[in-house]
């Protein structure tokens, strides 16, 4: 049986970060997720936000978690080849009760350190987004906030994971376990494997791994379906930065923010549910973020839509991170995680390799330089030998899904493949290239595209 | 010479290039796809070119012809070539393998076509797995690269084009297991929905998908609801998304073309012409959809004017859709313009029994006349019949129902 210093259970935002800290630090890591592909649970649909913590409760792990990710991320970004939009958000009050809570929010982002806010008037509103509707009462200009790309840096993560010698199984659902009092003998889809420390990052079904192998848990996940929808990229110049509402006692609230795609993207609802795997999207609710988001924004009326999605948050009973090191039986949970996680992500990870005395970089692994899918940076297809563009609408070659599916870390389903080059995400949601990616990825990709006949 | 670039290489797009490459223009045609043809090239059925050259084809020979013919007037064709950005002058930037290039063409024809509205467009709701595409993708699959994408699939949507996709399934082996249509009959007329019926494939009007069901990554079941609100589960494995067919306009949007919400395309007077004078387009791109030999005849007639290349228009009187219309093209009339596009082309938004109205801003009717149509239904208004001399713009047509 192989054997590892640290078994991280679940590859999502949360699992990846902590997995390559643990890595870079010299642990021998086995990073362990259930699905076909990373990121494909809670962590394959969210905002793309890098918040600053303005927001967060003061005092709390999860601002320090948010604010050290921000560093770190802010820190490592260019060597990796890792877009970062500098849009800036403000909280815009649309109402007077909202506009009567804005001095609170100025007040807590300068105690949460983020020194840089500031009210500004309509006048001022205007003149940074002169779509938005005039109904602005006024608003917090945070300008630290940013738009990345949600799932590249994960990738490149797990590329760092692999160069130190670390393993990522995919498909490997952890089933059954047990602690000798010095290892952990995990039994999983996958195959079976030893190790000293586990973590669980299992994200929606965090507090199921802690029931599974600890037979405790101390929280209960209560999934929150969040839909979103994302118009197509002419409404990419309209909006210029982060439109946040002033936040409610449950929810940050329907977000309208530009992506680091060049599209327009509104959303999340905030939807309690029972289902841990089934993100569903529904008319009613659709509809909901659009009217708001023509509401906030006029000129969205005629604008087509060119994608729905929803993700479900890790939500739990208690409102702050469930992060618990047990350390008689060698065990961390990482649980809770909610929207500020792709933020908090890498802080995290610090904190739990804190937790387990991992000690400082020992590990000199070359920043991957990641493929850029920005639209404001230079793409692929804007160099010669690419062979031919394979999705018009996002403009994806084929020499960029090859890559992504070949290499140490090939795309393990068609969603891992999406979100590694883009391709059938634009407007026309694949009506003109299916047919080539099918032809592309026929035998790659689990499932396949085509049914066998 | 005038050099004019074609933005697409369908039957509007060739057929348009035939008549400028006649007439002496030099013709260069850009095709962002692998192949020239455009959608009738996935069609591995009839009928295609009674229009055009008088007898019954498949499409892929159809395709061939058109080629054939716009390449033996002179014209270029470039596939591989995708257009990326329209900038003044006109300065085309083109993404080729080799690299990008610039064109600087005198005119420009934009004929990139229509496309079936995605799964995000008609926000359906429920689970995104694999087995989800429209006929135009499956007849891409399957026609173009043998790959079948589901074996029990329902198909949604009741427009010609959902013949095709039964069909083009039929080919592939797999077996659909309904048709489902929102509105209470199927859009087709019932005289044409006999395909349906002879495969017992059940019709299902007054339904909607209320629930998209995944497992493993792939469709396995869909939940429909009637008008009675009655609840019924499908186990199948895939669904075509067939019809509502939209201007695909994304490039137009790009180079900041004045674009009609109603049919999702450019504006544009009855030459072809659109808000940016050295930009003509024809074809689908204009209204969703028409026929092959329709969008053939019009990129010629197009063409036509873009050679008389007269100035851009001063006086220009708007059209737009009222009450019960949902779209009306061309959206602007130039009393002087060279005229390409002869008629008012109309759809209603519902299926309708009534009076069909245009009036002018001061009141007037210029043209009223009973009607009875239905979504998708095809409705002209001749322009040669209207008196536009004393029309106060905007124009606006309605229908009043009975």
């Amino acid at each position: 049986m192989e054997r590892f210093d640290v078994a991280v259970i679940g590859a999502g935002v949360t699992g990846v970060a902590t997995a390559r800290r643990l890595a870079l630090q010299g642990w021998r890591v086995i990073l362990l997720e259930k699905g076909a592909d990373i990121l494909s649970g809670a962590s394959k649909a969210n905002s793309a936000l890098l918040h600053t913590g303005f927001d967060a409760p003061e005092g709390s792990l999860e601002l320090r978690c948010m604010q050290q990710g921000y560093a770190e991320y802010t820190e490592i970004a260019a060597s990796m080849n890792l877009p970062v939009l500098k849009t800036g958000a403000m909280v815009v009050a649309w109402t007077d009760a909202q506009e009567a809570a804005l001095p609170e929010i100025l007040r807590a982002a300068q105690r949460n350190g983020v020194a840089d806010v500031r009210m500004i008037t309509p006048t001022e509103i205007a003149a940074i987004e002169p779509q938005l509707s005039p109904d602005a009462r006024a608003a917090v200009l945070v300008p630290g906030e940013y738009v990345i790309d949600p799932w590249s840096p994960f990738h490149g993560y797990a590329r760092q994971i692999l160069a130190t010698g670390s393993k990522i199984w995919r498909k490997a659902e952890v089933i059954a376990g047990r602690f000798d009092g010095q290892h952990w003998a995990l039994e999983t889809t996958a195959g079976n494997c030893l190790a000293r420390h586990v973590v669980n990052c299992a994200g929606l079904f965090g507090d199921r791994i802690d029931a599974l192998l600890l037979g405790r848990t101390d929280f209960t996940i209560k999934p929150r379906k969040g839909q979103f929808v994302v118009f197509d990229k002419a409404a990419g110049r309209l909006l210029h930065s982060i439109v946040l509402p002033v936040p409610d006692a449950r929810t940050k609230g329907v977000v309208l923010t530009p992506t680091i795609f060049g599209n327009l993207l509104v959303g999340p609802t905030a939807e309690e549910t029972e289902d841990r795997s089934r993100a569903t999207v529904t008319r009613t609710e659709l509809q909901m973020l659009l009217d708001r988001a023509v509401a906030l924004l006029p000129a969205l009326r005629d604008m087509p839509v060119t994608a729905t999605y929803a993700g479900l948050r890790p939500a739990t009973e208690f409102k702050e991170y469930r992060i618990r090191h047990e350390p008689d039986c060698n065990w961390v949970t990482v649980g809770g995680i909610r929207s500020t996680g792709l933020t908090a992500s890498l802080g995290i990870a610090r904190h739990v390799a804190d937790l387990l005395g991992a000690g400082q970089d020992a590990m000199p692994v070359a920043a991957p330089q990641m493929p850029n899918l920005a639209e404001h940076l230079s793409r692929d297809w804007q160099s010669a030998g690419y062979g031919e563009i394979v999705c018009h609408c996002e403009l994806v070659t084929r020499r960029e899904i090859e890559a992504a599916l070949s290499g140490p870390f090939p795309a393990g389903d068609f969603g891992g493949l999406k979100r590694r080059t883009r391709c059938a995400m634009g407007r026309c949601q694949g009506f003109n290239c299916m047919g080539r990616i099918a032809e592309l990825t026929r035998g790659r990709l689990c499932p396949d595209i085509a049914v066998t006949p | 010479m005038i050099q004019v670039l074609i933005i697409g290489a369908g039957p509007a797009g060739l057929g348009a290039a035939a008549v400028l490459a006649q007439a002496g223009a030099q013709v260069t045609v850009v095709e962002r796809q692998s192949q020239a043809g455009g959608v009738p090239r996935l069609c591995g059925h009839s009928p295609f070119g009674m229009r055009e050259f008088h007898r019954l084809m498949t499409g892929q020979t159809y395709t061939h012809r058109l080629i054939a013919e716009a390449v033996a007037a002179g014209a270029r064709i470039l596939p591989d070539h995708a257009v990326t950005a329209i900038e003044s002058g006109p300065t085309v930037r083109v993404a080729t393998p080799q690299g990008e290039i610039t064109l600087t063409p005198d005119r420009i024809l934009l004929a990139t076509g229509a496309r079936e509205a995605s799964r995000a467009e008609r926000l359906l709701p429920g689970e995104r797995p694999l087995g989800i595409v429209t006929t135009g993708a499956l007849q891409d699959l399957w026609f173009a690269r043998k790959v079948l994408p589901f074996r029990r699939p329902v198909i949604l949507g009741s427009e010609l084009v959902a013949m095709s996709a039964i069909l083009t399934c039929r080919q592939a082996g797999a077996r659909p297991l309904a048709v489902i249509e929102s509105s209470d009959r199927p859009v087709l007329p019932a005289p044409l929905c006999w395909l349906p019926k002879v495969l017992g494939i059940p019709m299902l009007c007054t339904t909607r998908i209320e629930d998209i069901v995944a497992k493993d990554g792939r469709l396995c079941q869909l939940v429909l609801r009637n008008a009675a609100g009655h609840v019924t589960q499908i186990d199948c494995d895939g669904l075509v998304l067939t019809g509502s067919f939209r201007p695909e306009s994304g490039l137009a949007r790009l180079c900041g073309l004045e674009i009609d919400p109603a049919t999702g395309g450019p504006v544009v007077d009855q030459s072809g012409r659109t808000s940016r004078p050295e930009i003509f387009a024809a074809g689908n791109l204009l209204r969703g959809i028409e026929t092959a030999g329709r969008c053939w005849a019009e990129g010629r007639a197009v063409a036509q004017a873009l050679l008389a290349d007269l100035p851009p228009a001063v006086l220009e009187i708007s059209v737009r859709a009222g009450q019960g219309v949902r779209y009306v093209m061309p959206q602007r009339l130039t009393p002087d313009a060279r005229v390409a596009l002869p008629a008012l082309q109309i759809r209603l938004d519902r299926r309708a029994r009534g009076t069909l109205t245009l009036t002018d801003a001061a009141g007037r009717r210029l043209a009223s006349f009973q009607t009875a149509s239905a979504p998708e239904r095809r409705l002209t208004i001749s322009l040669a019949d209207l008196r536009l001399q004393d029309a106060v713009g905007p124009l606006t047509l309605a229908m009043e129902q009975d």
